[in-house]
């Protein structure tokens, strides 16, 4: 019989070694947000990258939810929302006189807003999870929005609350009014919120709370109260919105009804889906997404929500794990040295994929350009050709484009398939090999 | 009282129209645990196709074949794309509906335009479908289509008020009953009804006996989707049909659904009338809280942050009533009217 190991058997030095990686990635992390503006270093550039800051944070205040509570909410913009009128209201406050208070601290105004709120309307949001979960916030969502028109004392109605940043005295020579003081700001508070956000995870709420998410019968048995986690949690991301929606405030100086809509709210759970809510660092890729996709894509085409639909139904069906779980798989082949055989494949699927888009792309166009512009005549440019929305030609040429590169996606797409099945059999046993040799 | 009845009866038709979404809703929900997110899409696609055919084949045939096109694309999408997500759970499935909401919407526009379209009743569906008069003398008549001149003019003595209720609402009111009847005919005196009804509790057992429960999810699915296209029908040719007009009632299908308590048919309905009127009674009440209190002698500075919440009228309150139910009933009752679920 084995002997039984006690308190006295057990090692007295216990060992950790730092994880240098960990160190690395956040260090690597922090010179990106230190350097990004001098990279950078247009106007347009630093409001995008201002933007990205603030979305980060509240992608990731999100995925608390989504990601680590399994809970789908449809009106997460309430708290980001509500956090941004009371930083703004603050801010006036703070402009009138009537309150000492320094700018770079209005975004914690914004956080108390989340919270309150967050325990106010948390309270009965969570208790219930999963689908009716989902159809509440969307009720509460619905709720807000339609206060927010019948309130203009404190929503500001039509036109928003308007305030000025550049109040109180400058510290340090800080003054908020260049943009780049605020972009500091908003990176200050990035680094802060996202490595909090981090620790969340590593804390004993933030591990029930991946319970809860897995097997909330289980969580029960074991004497916890799934409800109450859940309550936490929702408030905790209601912070984090919170201090998103006042770095908001601060940055654009207005707070308009818009951003408790439901358009906002859709746009947190899209992009946080998209760059992956299964990992802690996807919602920051989809942050980044979706400050390119309001910015740039709106700007380079009319159909861009249609583009965003469809990539989004195709990513829920095919890679439900979002960006951050395609790089994850993908390192783990490079990391058992097996991703040079693939490349020529996902060259191939590139290349065919691109096919598609520009047949599928030329036909969106031109419906698009009928429909809207027909004053402009027929014809319409798309990737430096001229199309003709009324021609026979243009039509032909873009179902012939369209369906040869459906046909050799899928050729490509099956050889992919049973390739990369075959490459995972070898991980997998590669695995086994050195378990068995330790 | 003429007024007020035919306030109660545009209530109730709004009621009927929202369960004829709501019975989809609920029958695709607790039938394979799937929140159809785009189901307000399928109503709008549903006004879209019958403006569409109207104009090719007519009105009355349209109001047939539209709904079976809607029906036949929910099927398509549940074999092609909600099928394959079906094994990751609940939350995918939801996402995915949501993002055909979204591609719908798109294509909507892409295809229609932004503006309404001008989807008129047929000519039969014009005008009033009755005319209530009240009169200081003989009380309340009742009149089909629109009363007579004469009739309605205020005699000596005797003041007549006369108010209309549209046919278009009454012909709402007729499918929704009828569709509610055959439904509930098809699901407890079918073959297949039987069958669909057992899928919901005991779905391996149902295939343990032969069925092909995967295709009478499809089927589920492609019905639920063709009642939502055929409210659609009948809500484009009522109001407007707009690329707007999913919005508008989806997020209130949603609340009709958890109010009447989730997966339950009869709840639904419930919840669906009350919803009904709590939407349209309020809008003729042009009064507010602030009223109410200054009729018991208080009086409130116009200054006061309770001044700004309180002067709202309830005919402006309209709109948020239903989600105020919504947190009333989680509150006080989680698992809904007529629900038996909890979680």
């Amino acid at each position: 019989m084995a002997p039984t190991r006690t308190a006295e058997s057990r090692p007295r030095y216990h060992f950790k070694p730092w994880n240098v990686g960990r160190w690395v990635l956040w260090t690597l992390f922090a010179l990106l947000l230190i350097f990004a503006p001098h990279i950078w270093s247009t106007g347009f550039a630093l409001t995008m990258l201002s933007q990205m800051g603030i979305a980060i944070i509240a992608c990731l205040a999100y995925n608390i939810l989504l990601g680590q509570g399994g809970m789908l909410s449809f009106g997460h913009a309430v708290y980001s929302g509500l956090g941004a009128f009371l930083a703004i209201h603050t801010l006036n406050m703070v402009g009138a006189g009537k309150l000492a208070l320094p700018v770079s601290l209005v975004p914690l105004a914004g956080a108390v807003g989340g919270l309150f709120f967050a325990a106010l309307l948390g309270y009965v949001t969570t208790k219930k999870a999963g689908t009716t979960f989902a159809m509440i916030t969307l009720g509460i969502g619905e709720l807000v929005w339609s206060m927010s028109l019948m309130i203009p004392e404190f929503f500001g109605g039509e036109g928003g609350i308007a305030a000025n940043r550049v109040v109180g005295q400058p510290f340090l020579g800080i003054t908020f009014g260049p943009q780049i003081h605020v972009y500091y700001l908003i990176a200050v508070y990035c680094f802060v919120c996202t490595a909090l956000m981090f620790a969340l995870t590593r804390t004993p709420l933030g591990r029930m709370l991946n319970a809860v998410r897995d097997n909330p019968e289980r969580v029960e048995f074991v004497g916890y109260d799934t409800q109450r986690v859940r309550y936490i949690a929702f408030m905790i991301s209601g912070l984090f919105s919170g201090v998103a929606g006042g770095l908001a405030a601060i940055n654009f100086e207005l707070v308009t009804a818009e951003v408790v809509g439901a358009g906002r709210s859709g746009a947190y759970l899209l992009f946080v889906f998209l760059g992956g809510a299964t990992f802690f660092f996807g919602p920051i890729i989809g942050a980044v997404l979706m400050v390119v996709a309001l910015v740039l894509l709106s700007e380079l085409t009319q159909a861009w929500l249609l583009y965003l639909g469809l990539v989004f139904v195709f990513m829920v069906m095919y890679a439900p794990g979002g960006i951050a779980s395609l790089i994850m798989m993908n390192l783990r082949v490079a990391a058992f040295g097996k991703l040079r055989p693939l490349l020529g494949s996902y060259i191939a699927l590139a290349g065919t994929a691109f096919t598609i888009l520009v047949g599928a792309g030329a036909m969106i166009e031109m419906v698009y350009h009928l429909q809207l512009n027909e004053a402009l005549g027929p014809e319409l440019r798309f990737m430096g050709a001229t199309l003709n929305a009324r021609g026979l030609d243009s039509w032909f040429g873009a179902v012939f484009v369209l369906t040869v590169g459906v046909a050799m996606f899928e050729l490509t797409r099956r050889q992919f398939a049973l390739q990369w099945g075959q490459t995972q059999e070898d991980i997998e046993r590669e695995i086994k090999r050195r378990e068995a040799a330790i | 009282m003429d007024q007020l009845l035919i306030n109660v009866l545009n209530g109730i038709s709004a009621g009927l129209l929202l369960f004829m979404l709501s019975s989809g809703l609920t029958l695709i929900f607790s039938m394979m645990g799937v929140l159809n997110f785009a189901h307000a899409s399928f109503y709008m696609v549903g006004a879209y196709f019958a403006y569409s055919l109207t104009r090719v084949v007519g009105f009355w045939p349209a109001l047939v074949l539209a709904p079976v096109l809607v029906g036949l694309l929910g099927a398509l999408f549940e074999r092609t794309a909600l099928r394959r997500v079906h094994k990751f759970g609940h939350v995918p499935e939801l996402l995915i509906t949501f993002g055909l909401s979204f591609v719908i919407l798109e294509l909507v526009k892409l295809i229609w335009g932004l503006s309404s379209m001008p989807f008129a009743p047929p000519e039969l569906l014009q005008g009033p479908a009755f005319t209530v008069m009240q009169s200081d003398a003989h009380g309340l008549g009742l009149a089909w289509g629109a009363a007579p001149a004469d009739r309605c003019a205020s005699a000596a003595g005797a003041v007549m008020h006369c108010s209309t209720f549209p046919a278009t609402r009454f012909f709402m009111m007729v499918v929704a009953l009828v569709m509610l009847v055959s439904v509930w005919l098809m699901l407890t005196r079918t073959r297949i009804g039987l069958v669909i009804q057992a899928a919901l509790t005991h779905p391996e057992a149902v295939e343990a006996l032969g069925h092909n429960v995967p295709r009478v999810f499809m089927l589920v699915f492609g019905s639920g989707c063709a009642l939502a296209g055929l409210a659609g029908v009948i809500g484009g040719m009522t109001f407007v049909t707009e690329p707007s007009m999913a919005t508008i009632v989806g997020t209130i299908i949603f609340v009709v659904v958890v109010v009447g308590g989730m997966g339950s048919l009869a709840g639904a309905f419930v919840a669906s009338i009350l919803i009904g009127l709590l939407q349209t009674l309020p809008l003729t009440v042009d009064r507010s809280l602030l009223d109410l209190v200054q009729n018991l002698g208080w009086t409130i500075p116009p200054g006061n942050m309770l001044y700004s919440l309180m002067k709202i009228t309830l005919a402006q309150a309209a709109p948020i009533l239903p989600y105020l139910l919504l947190v009333l009933i989680l509150i006080f009752r989680p698992k809904g009217l007529l629900g038996t679920r909890e979680g």
